[in-house]
Parts: C-alpha cells; sequence; structure tokens
C-alpha cells in the first residue's frame, strides 16, 4: 500500500479559520485617521488657540456650545473615533510587549472596559447635557 | 545615526528588508506610538472631566478652575505637540501606505512633517502660552 503523505511529520493543522479582523482593523485606524485629523485638530485648534483656551472655559461655555446640534455631533463623533482609534492602537502595543498571556489577557480587559466606560458615560452626557441643571 | 542608511547585517533580517530597522523610520514609529498612548490617556481623563457637567456646574466650574494654571498650560503646550505630531506623523503613514513612491519617500517625508511640526508649534505655542506669561509677569 503506496500512502503519500505530503509532509507526514507536519503537525496537524486544525481548519482554516482566518478572519479579516487584522485587516479591517489596519484599514479603520486609517480611516478613522482621516476624519480624527479634521476632528480633533479642529477642537484643538478652537479650544487652544482661539481666544485663550481654557480661561474662558466653563460650565455656560459648555452649555453653549452644545445647544448646537453641530457641536454635539462633532463631539460625538469624535469621543467614539478617538477611543476606538486609541483602543485599537493600544490593543496592538498590548498585544507586542506582553509576554505572558494572563498579562495581555488582563491588560485587554482593562482596555475594553475603559473603552466601553468613557464611550458610554462621554455618550451619555452629550445626549442627557441639560444646560438648566441646578447645582 | 540619523542621516545615515539603515546599515545591513547579512543574515539578520528576511529579505534584507531594513526600511525601518534601527533607522529614523524606526523612531518616528516608536514617537507614533509614545503620543498615542499619552493622548490616549488624556482622553480618559478629559471625559471624565467634562462628564461633570451633568452633575453640576459648580463641579465643573470648580475642577476647571484647578486647570488654569501655568504648568497645566505647559501640559496643554506638550498634549496639542504630541497630537499633532501623531497626526502629521499619521499623514505620512498613510503615504507610505497608499502611495506607491511613500517608502521611496519616508524619510524626507519624516523632515517635512517635523519642519511642519516646528512651524506650526512655534505660533501655536505663543497663542496657548501668552496669556499666562503675561499674567505670571505682566505686572499691572
Amino acid at each position: 500500500m503506496s500512502l503519500t503523505l505530503d509532509k507526514p511529520r507536519s503537525p496537524r493543522r486544525p481548519a482554516a479559520r482566518r478572519s479579516n479582523l487584522e485587516l479591517y482593523s489596519w484599514l479603520f485606524m486609517r480611516i478613522s485617521g482621516v476624519a480624527l485629523l479634521v476632528l480633533v485638530l479642529g477642537h484643538l485648534f478652537i479650544m487652544n488657540i482661539l481666544d485663550g483656551g481654557v480661561h474662558r472655559i466653563n460650565f455656560g461655555f459648555v452649555a453653549g456650545r452644545w445647544a448646537s446640534p453641530f457641536w454635539q455631533f462633532w463631539d460625538l463623533s469624535m469621543l467614539w473615533l478617538a477611543q476606538i482609534h486609541g483602543g485599537n492602537g493600544l490593543r496592538t502595543v498590548i498585544n507586542d510587549y506582553a509576554r505572558k498571556d494572563a498579562t495581555r489577557f488582563w491588560l485587554k480587559v482593562l482596555l475594553y472596559v475603559s473603552m466601553v466606560l468613557i464611550i458610554a458615560l462621554g455618550s451619555y452626557v452629550i445626549f442627557t447635557f441639560d444646560p438648566d441643571i441646578t447645582s | 545615526m540619523a542621516g545615515t542608511t539603515a546599515t545591513e547585517r547579512a543574515g539578520t533580517s528576511r529579505g534584507g528588508g531594513t526600511l525601518y530597522r534601527g533607522d529614523l523610520g524606526m523612531w518616528s514609529w516608536v514617537a507614533h506610538r509614545i503620543t498615542g498612548v499619552l493622548t490616549f490617556f488624556f482622553l480618559f481623563a478629559h471625559v471624565l472631566d467634562t462628564a461633570l457637567v451633568r452633575v453640576s456646574p459648580d463641579a465643573y466650574d470648580k475642577v476647571i478652575e484647578t486647570y488654569k494654571n501655568p504648568v497645566v498650560n505647559l501640559f496643554e503646550v506638550g498634549l496639542v505637540g504630541a497630537v499633532l505630531y501623531h497626526a502629521l506623523n499619521g499623514i505620512r503613514v498613510m503615504l507610505v501606505d497608499f502611495w506607491s513612491k511613500g517608502p521611496k519617500y519616508q524619510r524626507p517625508m519624516l523632515w517635512v512633517i517635523l519642519a511642519i511640526w516646528v512651524a506650526v508649534m512655534i505660533p501655536g505655542t505663543y497663542f496657548m502660552m501668552v496669556r499666562t506669561v503675561t499674567d505670571l509677569f505682566g505686572g499691572s
């Protein structure tokens, strides 16, 4: 009986279950990066350069700004894109430098929890902002 | 060393590909990571402080008040510098990825973005610091 085996000693590999996740995350970094160029640099320019930065910021300033749906949408987009872009970047950094599987796992848990927390809290604040809230 | 081509040690890399390793391109990548991670941590704090508008105007104003000092002002300049580098180098990374001549010009493109960075940060720092500096030393 002649049994032809190509590589008889090679370990049997599990059925290919490749996903394109890394490709999509790579693409997402570029696309969100372009959007963030406008959103973040615009935000920094307006907040830090036009009129003297943090010195004019107070509750009234925020109220005036979020009275406009345009700025609400701007800030919401910036929040989501920056969190996912930054979270994906940190995920890559963790994958590169964490040596033990357990370290990698828990760092990523911490990362994902912080991303969900910040996105949820930020979105909640933008959507439920009340300029007439009493202190 | 800056300005020299990465030296290739025989047999140390597959296909002799040393486009980045040990060269300026590698350091631009290191800086890209550091500025990205710093910005992520800043963002965490920034969303939390802004969320105080949902607590009370007073709570928000009190925290913002603590930011109105020269040290925080310096941090702001640093943050803007970090984000600006990350943004400019991000453009460069996309050109390396998507432009057919990108890899060839990755090094001159680094000098270009550093020049833009300096050209923006000089007036930027001035406008960000002018209030603090006049408050500190302006007297009247």
